[in-house]
């Protein structure tokens, strides 16, 4: 296997998509669909789901103990919840970003970007590697900040360029699609607005999904946006779905309006 | 005007804190005497004959325990061999997949493991690899090290990898890597400090290790280097000339002490320089 040239955008869709915690139901019912191309925020307050709902996106949901989904995930009309499908080869497909930036702290800045496509076993040689690492770095808009010091422990990176590592990081599998799990939660403000753009960016040719406790992020960058709101069991609920303009300036349902305005969350 | 009870409370207060003062420097002034004691027993038999030669006969002057320093190196990194790829391993396992009956079952005989007598585990060895083969050996010593070894180094790795943010486990699945190249790249490496100070100290628990050796490794008065013989042990050596009868014997002893409390003495500091590797 190698490395597509170009990263191909794919869409998302859930069909009453489920997910558990042990015994406790953390979303319910969830049918979304996300479009190539674009970005896709998804708001609500905490324990909503929203980061489960995300988590289920890649599979990374049930790498937590006693946790599992049911229900369908179609990735370009693909259900990746299907028995026979390959979970390795869907998170090559489906990269993600959390909220804390976690850069492999042993390795490299090289490393670090170099880390997917040496231990899924891509093998590259060493010229294709160096495109490959320059080409992620450029993406995620840290390649001025870094190219003389590649070698460069990872971690001695401000918190702001280690997400962008870790972005370029999930750029360097050539994704599909790129999740992000409060990209921004742990930045400075100025930071955050690269982090931002970058993303404004990416989208001409990634599906982004991007969860967000930030309205005002959501409503600058996302092509659509998803409310979440949890019932009174803590099970997450999509309650509206819409344009940024639909969401933010007049929501159908009394519960959106109520928590973009600010009035609980 | 003081609250009431506020006089009491201060004295109180200032009594504990002597209290518990002088236990710390009782427990700290215990060790310095024993190394100081240790220190002037043993540094007139000490030279450098003492370190590279055999030991001599009753009544010669001189000799060394150059043999039981080289058996209690053979001997622990035997021992390291088979306790730390193990121990390591059921880190892993207890680290990734460590819930559930069985898990908590294996970590559970781990402690269990690391409070029985060393005595009785030198005696397993011996039912288990002296009596069948029929002849005491190096090997057997250091299948007994390794049992005390194991819940030692079985502890830190498993805590070690959980120290690791579960962010960067993550993160490496998320990348499409499988979970053992996301173990072995990854989360490993990163607790490789922590699990480093732990193999460490634990090789220095074992080091001064006497009563297992009684029936394993035996002694010998000679350079052995085949583990599937008797073979000295420093530690051993001690215990030997100590109860003799003979006063050059007693210095040797003392002498021996001393050695071995340095080794111990540089490994922890090697575990220590590793920790503050972790901390970085």
């Amino acid at each position: 296997m190698s490395l597509p040239l170009e990263s191909a955008t794919a869409t998302l869709r859930t069909k009453n998509l489920r997910a558990w915690y042990g015994k406790r139901l953390a979303i319910s019912e969830i049918d979304i669909a996300v479009r190539g191309r674009e970005i896709t925020a998804i708001i609500g307050p905490s324990g909503c789901g929203k980061s489960t709902l995300l988590r289920c996106l890649n599979r990374i949901h049930e790498t937590v103990s006693g946790a599992y989904a049911q229900g369908e995930v179609l990735l370009d009309g693909e259900n990746v919840y299907k028995r026979e499908i390959d979970v390795i080869a869907l998170r090559r497909r489906v990269g993600m970003v959390f909220q804390r930036p976690s850069p492999f702290p042993t390795m490299s800045i090289a490393e670090n970007v170099l880390a997917g496509p040496r231990y899924a076993g891509l093998r590259l040689g060493r010229l294709h590697e160096k495109e490959v690492l320059e080409r992620a770095l450029r993406d995620a808009a840290l390649w001025n900040e870094v190219k003389d010091g590649l070698r460069r422990p990872a971690v001695t990176l401000s918190g702001g360029q280690q997400q962008r590592l870790c972005i370029a990081r999930a750029l360097a599998m050539r994704p599909a699609v790129l999740l992000m799990d409060e990209p921004t939660g742990s930045l400075d403000p100025l930071s955050t607005l690269q982090i931002e753009d970058l993303v404004t960016a990416l989208a001409h040719r990634y599906a982004v999904v991007v969860v967000t406790h930030n309205l005002q992020q959501a409503a600058r960058i996302a092509d659509q946006t998803i409310f979440m709101l949890a019932d009174e069991f803590g099970a997450g609920h999509v309650i509206e779905a819409g344009s940024a303009d639909h969401i933010f300036t007049r929501p159908t349902d009394r519960r959106t309006e109520d928590y973009v305005s600010g009035r609980f969350g | 005007m003081t609250p009431f009870g506020l006089r009491r409370r201060r004295f109180v207060g200032a009594l504990g804190q002597v209290i518990t003062a002088l236990c710390a420097s009782l427990a700290a002034g215990t060790l310095v005497v024993i190394l100081l004691y240790v220190f002037m027993q043993g540094v007139h038999a000490l030279n450098p004959a003492f370190v590279t030669q055999l030991p001599r006969p009753v009544g010669m002057a001189g000799g060394g325990v150059a043999n039981g320093i080289l058996g209690s190196i053979v001997i622990v990194g035997i021992a390291a061999l088979l306790a730390v790829p193990m121990g390591v391993l059921v880190g892993v396992y207890l680290a990734f997949y460590g819930r559930g009956p069985f898990p908590e079952g294996i970590r559970y005989l781990g402690e269990v493991l690391s409070g029985v007598p060393s005595i009785a585990i030198g005696l397993f060895a011996y039912t288990l690899l002296v009596q069948p083969l029929g002849h005491f050996s190096a090997f057997s010593a250091s299948v007994a090290f390794a049992m005390l070894m194991l819940p030692l180094v079985i502890r830190t790795s498993d805590e070690a990898l959980r120290a690791v943010p579960v962010s960067v486990r993550e993160g490496a699945l998320a990348l499409g890597i499988p979970t053992y190249a996301a173990v072995t790249h990854v989360v490993l490496p990163a607790a490789r400090p922590l699990i480093t100070t732990g193999v460490l100290l634990a090789v220095a628990r074992i080091t001064g290790e006497t009563a297992p050796l009684l029936f394993t490794a035996f002694g010998s008065q000679f350079w052995e280097y085949n583990p599937f013989n008797p073979m000295a042990e420093l530690s051993l050596q001690i215990f030997t000339y100590a109860i003799s009868p003979y006063t050059e014997w007693h210095e040797q002893a003392w002498a021996g002490a001393l050695v071995l409390i340095a080794a111990v003495f540089v490994l922890n500091v090697l575990a220590r320089i590793s920790l503050r590797g972790a901390r970085r």
